[in-house]
C-alpha cells in the first residue's frame, strides 16, 4: 500500500520531523516499508504561464509558435498540444527548470526556439492524463509556482501488503496517522465529518437475507451532485496512492477507501429502490463494471436491487448500476461483510479488488457511518449544491462484543525483561486508542473497536502495542537464567549422522534428496510402476500425486540421469516414505535409508558383494553384529526375482538388498550393474547393540588352517554350522580367503585362526578340532578338497 | 723378500687402477687378502726365511696387508658412494601436482549446513528433535492458533492428503505441539525438518524446502532474552559479530511476533545488491510463544513463557555456498551435488 505523508499530516503534526527517518522507525514499529519515494522533487521552477501569442507553424500541422508570459517575462516556446489556444493558462516548465525525466533548456525546435515547455498533468507526474497540456483556472497569476498551488510535493512510502495482513486498522491513511501520533508522541486529529441533514422520511429498504455474511449494511442518498470532475489536489494524492481519477463519484469513494480503509459502492440512485443482499440460488452470470461477464455461483454474496443483482458484495460492482455522465444522484453503499467469503469468493472468480483485499482483513464494522459521513462532508465541500435526499438506512446484524483486558506491572515486566514506566506504558495506549487506566498496581485496557475484530484479544497482545512502539532497538538485552541440563543424543539421529559419514568417507557416495512423492513421468521410463499408495489431493501434476512407497525408484531415476557424470557412483538418502495407510487411514510414515550403486566397471555380482559389504559394515560399526540375509519374494515388479534379500541384525529385519529386474536394468543401462539397500530407520534403531567385547590378546603364536570346501549349492550360514556348534574356545575367527569355480563347482578357502591365551597349541590339537570340521562338512553335505 | 713385496704393491697399484665396480674390488680383495691370495702366499714364504729376518718381514708383510686392507676398504666405500650418487642421479624426480583423480564422496549441503548448525545449538543445551513430514490439521494448524479460515489453510497453499485430515507439513512449528507435550516445561529443543508448499517452482521457489525451528521455554523467558539469544546464536553461525534489530511480524502462533534482519554481512549496513540497497537482511521470523499455543501443548502461559524462532535451512544453505537455482537441491544432479565436501 502507499502512503501519502501529505495525508498523515492532516491527521498529525509532523512538523519538525524528519520524515525519512520516521517512516524506517515505521518498519521498526508498525510495519514494513519496502520504498520511499520524494515526489515532486524534479518539478522545479514550472509556474502559471498564459499564452499571449499563439501561431502556426509553417511546415507543421501539429506544432504551434507560441508566446507564453511566464510572470517575469514572455517566453517563446513550441508546443504540439492539440489544446493550446490563445489566452490558456496552463503549467509553463521555464528554461533552466525541469520535469521528471527531462531539465527544460533554450533549445530550437524545428527551426524555432523554444525556452521552456508547456506541461500536461502526466508530463509533471501528477496523474497518467496526457491528452493535452494542463488547462489551468484563470484566476491564477502568472508566473506563480505551481508547487503554491497544488500539492506536488510529497513523501509517499510503500508498505509491505504481506506485513498489515492482521491489522485492518492500517488500510486507510487514518489509521496510519494513528501509528504516527504514538511514534511521535502527539494527538491524532479527528476526522471532518457531516452529519446528513434531511428532513423527509425516504429510506432504501435493505433486506438482509445471509445474516452469517453481512455483519453490516449502511446506505444513503445523495441527489443534486452537479460537479463531476474531482479537484486537482485530490486526483494528485489518489495518483500518488496508485489510483487513477476517474470521475468525481468514483474518486470519492476511492478516497474514502484510502483514508479509512472502509470500502464504499456508489450507486446510480435511478438504478437503485429496494436492496436485498444475499447468495442467488443458482449459478448465474453476471456482468461487472469492467464489463467482463463472471460466472457467480451460490456461494457467492451478491448485492439486489429489488431482485435484479447490481453488484458482487464487497468486490466489484455491476456494469448496469455504474455511475454515468449523467449521473447526479447515487446510493451510498457502506457495508462490512464476512472477510473469508469475500476473499472465497474473490478467490474463485481470480478477482482480487482494492475492496476485497480490505474485506479480507475483517474490517471493524463500526465505521460504515463514519465513512458516509466522511463521505458527505468532502461531497458538499466540492458539490455545495447536492443535497441529502433519504434517511441513513442500517442494518446491523454483528456487533463485536467489547474486548476489557487488565494485566500488573509485574506481567509487563516478565514479559519484557526490562523496565518500561507506567506513564510510558498509558501514553502509548492512549495514543493507539486504547484508553489505558492505571488503578493502583493493575492496567486495564478497552481494545478500540478497529483493532477488535480479531488482533488484539488477550493481553500479550496489549505487550506488543507497548513494546514496538516503545522500540526493540531500545530494549536493553540479558540472557536467560535457564538451569543446565544435558543434551542427550538419539539413537536414530546418532545412526543417521555415522551412516552417513560411512557412506561418504568410506564408500565415497553422494548424498542426494529427492520429493516425497513419486514422480510418474520419470518411473515410466524406467518402466517402474507408480505403486498404490497415499495420495496427494491437490497437486497440479496428477503424476506425481501419489507418495513413494520406497526410497529406491526416485534414486534409480537419479542413478538413471547421471549415467554422464562418471561411470561408477554410489548415491543415497536419508528421506521419509509411506509405507501404507493403519487401520485408522493414517499414513505409516517411515525414515528410510536408500542406497543405489551403479557401475559400468564391475560385474553385478561384485557390486552385490559391495553392498554386502556396506551393509557388513554398517551394522558391525553400529550394533556389533553381523546382518543377516535372507532370500525373499521380491515386493516389487522391478526387483529381481532371483536376488531380492531381507536383511537383518540380531533377528530384527531392517531392510532389503536387491538387484533389478533385467527389464528395468536395460532401460537405465545395457551395460552397467546396478544393485540397490533400503534400511529403515526404525526398525534399525530396533536393532539392539550388541555390547563391545574385549579379549586380551594372547601372548602365545597362534597357527592358522586354510580348509577348501566345495559349497554344493550351501550358504555360507549353514557351512558355519559345522564350527559355530562345536563352540571351541580356540577357535579365534574364520576368513573367507578365496571363493573359485572348478569343473563347474564352487569352491571356497576358509582360514581357521587358532590360538589359546594358557599355550602354544600342538599340532594334534589343532588338527583334532579340524577333523571334527570336517566331519561335519561331511554331515552338512559339503565336501572338502583334501 | 723386498723385491716381491714391491712387486706385489705395483701390481695392487696397476689392478687397483682399473677396478670400478664393488665386484671388482671383492675380486681384487680375495686376489691379494683371500686365503689364496698374493698376501697369504707370501706369508707362506716367511717359514723359509732364516728366524732373525723372520720378524723383520713379517712386519713389512703386515704393513702391506693393512695398506691393502685400508686402500681396498676406501675404494669400496667411494664405488659404493658412486654407485649411490648414481642410483639417486637416475632417480625420478615426482611430480605431486600432476592431477591424478581421487575420488571422494559428497554430503547433501542441506547436510552440512544442518550439522552446523546443530553443533552450534547442542552447545547452548538444545536437543535435536526429529518429526514427521507428515501432519494432521491440528498439528499445523489449530494448535499453533491458526484460525480456521486463515488464508494458510487453504488449499492453494498446502498439500492435502487422502488419509484422515492428514497434509504435507507446510512449517516445521507443526512439530512445536508434540515436543511441549513430550518434555513439558522448562525446554530447549530445536526440530529440523523438511516442509512442503504447494506452489510452482522456479529458481527461487521451491515446493520442498527445509526449515529449523527450536523453541526455549522456562519461567520468565522474556523478549529481552529473545534478542540476546537470536544475536548470540546468529553471531556463532555467521562467524562473526551480527547486529540484528526486530520488527513487528506477525504469525498467529507468537506474540508479539517479529521479523529479525541481521546487518548485511555483504555491505556491512551500507546497502549492496545483496540487501536491495536496505543494508539489512531478512533472515528470520521468532517471538514469544504465543499463549494459546503453550496452552495447547499442555503448558500453563500463567506459569512458562517462552520464545521460537525460524531458519530456513535451505536458503542458508543458498547464502552459504552461493547457489543460485533452489530446485538445485532436489535435482539429484551430481555435477552439482557433488562439490559438497565435508567442513
Amino acid at each position: 500500500m502507499l502512503v501519502s505523508m501529505n495525508w498523515i499530516k492532516e491527521y498529525v503534526d509532523l512538523s519538525g520531523e524528519d520524515l525519512q527517518k520516521l517512516i524506517m522507525k515505521f518498519t521498526l514499529s508498525t510495519a514494513e516499508v519496502e520504498d520511499i519515494y520524494i515526489k515532486g522533487e524534479e518539478v522545479k521552477n514550472v509556474v502559471v504561464g498564459e499564452i499571449v501569442s499563439f501561431e502556426a507553424h509553417p511546415n507543421s500541422k501539429k506544432l504551434h509558435i507560441l508566446k507564453v508570459d511566464g510572470g517575469d517575462r514572455i517566453y517563446d516556446c513550441v508546443c504540439g498540444a492539440p489544446n493550446a489556444r490563445l489566452g490558456l493558462k496552463t503549467a509553463f516548465a521555464k528554461v533552466g527548470g525541469s520535469v521528471p525525466g527531462l531539465e527544460i533548456a533554450k533549445r530550437e525546435v524545428a527551426g524555432y526556439v523554444s525556452e521552456g515547455m508547456c506541461c500536461s498533468e502526466a508530463e509533471l507526474g501528477l496523474s497518467d492524463e496526457n491528452s493535452g497540456i494542463m488547462e489551468l483556472d484563470p484566476s491564477f497569476k502568472n508566473g506563480t509556482d505551481l508547487k503554491e498551488i497544488f500539492d506536488i510535493d510529497d513523501v509517499v512510502f510503500e508498505v509491505d501488503n504481506k506485513s498489515l495482513t492482521n491489522r485492518p486498522d492500517l488500510w486507510g491513511h487514518y489509521g496510519i496517522a494513528r501509528e504516527f501520533a504514538a511514534l511521535t508522541k502527539k494527538p491524532l486529529k479527528p476526522l471532518s465529518l457531516t452529519e446528513p441533514v434531511y428532513d423527509g422520511d425516504k429510506k432504501i429498504p435493505v433486506k438482509v437475507t445471509r445474516e452469517d455474511l453481512v455483519y453490516r449494511y449502511s446506505c444513503i442518498e445523495v441527489s443534486d451532485i452537479k460537479e463531476s470532475v474531482s479537484p486537482m489536489n485530490m486526483r494528485i494524492r489518489l495518483y500518488y496512492c496508485g489510483m487513477r481519477g476517474i470521475n468525481l463519484l468514483a474518486d470519492l469513494t476511492n478516497y474514502i477507501m484510502l483514508e479509512l480503509g472502509q470500502p464504499t459502492h456508489a450507486f446510480d440512485a435511478r438504478k437503485i429502490d429496494s436492496i436485498k443482499v444475499g447468495t442467488p440460488d443458482k449459478a448465474m452470470k453476471f456482468t461487472t463494471l469492467d464489463t467482463v461477464e463472471r460466472d457467480i455461483d451460490t456461494d457467492t454474496l451478491l448485492i439486489y436491487n429489488n431482485d435484479t443483482p447490481v453488484a458482487i458484495a464487497g468486490i466489484m460492482g455491476g456494469l448496469d448500476s455504474e455511475i454515468v455522465d449523467g449521473t447526479t444522484s447515487v446510493v451510498l453503499e457502506s457495508a462490512n461483510f464476512d472477510g473469508v467469503s469475500v476473499r472465497k469468493s474473490s478467490s474463485r472468480l481470480g478477482l482480487r479488488t482494492d475492496a476485497s483485499m480490505r474485506y479480507e482483513k475483517i474490517l471493524d464494522p463500526e465505521i460504515t457511518i463514519t465513512a458516509i459521513k466522511r463521505f458527505l462532508n468532502l461531497l458538499l465541500e466540492i458539490a455545495p449544491d447536492a443535497k441529502v435526499s433519504s434517511c441513513i438506512t442500517d442494518e446491523y446484524t454483528k456487533k463485536y462484543d467489547e474486548i476489557s483486558l487488565s494485566f500488573t506491572k509485574a506481567y509487563v515486566d516478565r514479559y519484557t525483561g526490562i523496565d518500561i514506566p507506567d506513564e510510558q506504558i498509558l501514553s502509548t495506549l492512549n495514543l493507539l486508542g486504547f484508553n489505558a487506566k492505571l488503578n493502583g498496581e493493575e492496567f486495564s485496557v478497552t481494545v478500540p473497536s478497529w483493532r477488535a475484530t480479531k488482533d488484539v484479544t488477550i493481553k500479550a497482545d496489549v505487550i506488543e502495542e507497548i513494546t514496538r512502539i516503545y522500540g526493540y532497538d531500545n530494549f536493553e538485552i540479558t540472557t536467560t537464567k535457564s538451569a543446565l541440563s544435558p543434551v542427550r543424543e538419539t539413537v536414530m539421529h546418532r545412526d543417521s549422522e555415522l551412516i552417513k559419514d560411512i557412506l561418504v568417507q568410506r564408500y565415497m557416495m553422494n548424498e542426494v534428496h529427492s520429493y516425497i512423492w513419486c514422480d510418474g513421468n520419470k518411473y515410466k521410463k524406467l518402466g517402474i510402476d507408480v505403486p498404490e499408495n497415499v495420495t496427494i489431493l491437490n497437486i497440479a501434476t496428477p503424476e506425481n500425486g501419489t507418495i513413494r512407497k520406497s526410497m529406491l525408484p526416485t534414486l534409480l531415476t537419479f542413478a538413471y540421469e547421471n549415467k554422464q557424470y562418471a561411470p561408477s557412483y554410489g548415491l543415497f538418502e536419508i528421506g521419509r516414505v509411506v509405507d501404507g495407510v493403519t487401520a485408522e487411514n493414517i499414513c505409516d510414515e517411515r525414515q528410510r535409508l536408500g542406497v543405489t550403486l551403479f557401475d559400468k566397471t564391475a560385474s553385478e555380482k561384485e557390486l552385490y558383494f559391495k553392498a554386502v559389504e556396506i551393509i557388513r559394515y554398517i551394522t558391525m560399526q553400529l550394533r556389533h553384529s553381523e546382518p543377516q540375509f535372507t532370500r525373499v519374494a521380491p515386493m516389487y515388479n522391478w526387483q529381481h526375482p532371483k536376488n531380492t534379500s531381507e536383511i537383518s541384525v540380531n533377528g530384527q529385519k531392517i531392510g532389503v538388498l536387491c538387484t533389478l529386474h533385467p527389464s528395468n536394468l536395460k532401460k537405465i543401462d545395457k551395460n552397467a550393474a546396478v544393485v540397490c539397500i533400503e534400511i529403515d530407520m526404525a526398525d534399525f534403531e530396533k536393532a539392539k547393540a550388541m555390547p563391545l567385547k574385549f579379549n586380551e590378546p594372547s601372548k602365545f603364536p597362534g597357527v592358522d588352517y586354510d580348509l577348501s570346501i566345495v559349497t554344493n549349492g550351501k550358504k555360507y550360514e549353514e557351512i558355519a554350522t559345522a564350527w559355530e556348534n562345536e563352540e571351541i574356545p580356540e577357535l579365534d575367527g574364520v576368513k573367507l580367503v578365496d571363493t573359485y569355480e572348478l569343473e563347474g563347482e564352487m569352491s571356497i578357502t576358509l582360514r581357521f585362526a587358532f590360538s589359546s591365551n594358557e599355550r602354544t597349541l600342538s599340532m594334534e590339537e589343532i588338527q583334532q578340532h579340524i577333523d571334527k570340521i570336517i566331519a561335519n562338512f561331511n554331515r552338512i553335505g559339503v565336501t572338502p578338497r583334501i | 723378500m723386498n723385491s716381491k713385496v714391491n712387486d706385489i704393491k705395483a701390481l695392487f697399484n696397476e689392478k687397483l687402477s682399473s677396478v670400478s665396480s664393488s665386484q671388482q674390488v671383492e675380486e681384487l680383495r680375495v686376489e691379494f687378502l683371500g686365503k689364496k691370495g698374493l698376501v697369504a702366499e707370501l706369508m707362506s714364504e716367511l717359514k723359509n726365511i732364516p728366524n732373525e729376518e723372520k720378524k723383520e718381514f713379517g712386519r713389512i708383510i703386515n704393513v702391506l696387508k693393512q695398506e691393502i686392507e685400508q686402500t681396498v676398504s676406501e675404494k669400496r666405500t667411494a664405488i659404493l658412494e658412486a654407485e649411490q650418487q648414481k642410483i639417486i642421479d637416475s632417480a625420478e624426480q615426482y611430480d605431486e601436482s600432476l592431477p591424478y583423480e581421487i575420488k571422494t564422496g559428497s554430503y547433501h549441503p542441506i547436510t552440512l549446513v544442518q550439522r552446523d548448525l546443530e553443533r552450534i545449538f547442542t552447545s547452548m543445551g538444545f536437543s535435536i528433535e526429529n518429526y514427521s513430514e507428515i501432519v494432521d490439521d491440528y498439528h499445523c494448524f489449530e494448535a499453533l492458533n491458526i484460525p480456521k479460515h486463515h488464508p494458510a489453510r487453504d488449499m492453494q497453499d498446502t498439500y492435502y492428503l487422502s488419509t484422515e485430515n492428514q497434509l504435507l507439513k507446510t512449517h516445521t512449528s507443526a512439530a512445536q505441539n508434540a515436543i511441549m507435550k513430550k518434555y513439558g516445561a522448562p525446554l530447549r529443543a530445536i526440530f529440523p525438518g523438511r516442509c512442503f508448499r504447494n506452489e510452482s517452482t522456479d529458481a527461487c521457489h521451491e515446493n520442498t524446502f527445509f526449515q529449523m525451528e527450536g523453541i526455549m521455554i522456562d519461567k520468565d523467558i522474556s523478549i529481552s532474552n529473545l534478542i540476546y539469544f537470536m544475536k548470540t546464536m546468529l553471531s556463532e553461525v555467521f562467524q562473526k559479530d551480527v547486529t540484528v534489530r526486530l520488527r513487528p511480524g506477525f504469525f498467529p502462533f507468537v506474540e508479539p511476533g517479529f521479523e529479525l534482519d541481521i546487518k548485511c554481512l555483504n555491505c556491512g549496513g551500507e546497502g549492496c545488491p545483496s540487501c536491495k540497497n536496505s543494508g539489512w537482511l531478512e533472515l528470520c521470523p521468532c517471538g514469544m510463544i504465543h499463549p494459546n499455543v503453550l496452552s495447547h501443548g499442555g503448558i500453563d502461559p500463567e506459569e512458562y513463557t517462552g520464545f521460537a524462532f525460524g531458519l530456513g535451512l535451505t536458503r542458508l544453505a543458498m547464502m552459504k555456498y552461493g547457489v543460485k537455482d533452489i530446485r538445485t537441491f532436489n535435482s539429484g544432479s551430481l555435477k552439482a551435488l557433488s562439490q559438497f565436501k565435508n567442513e
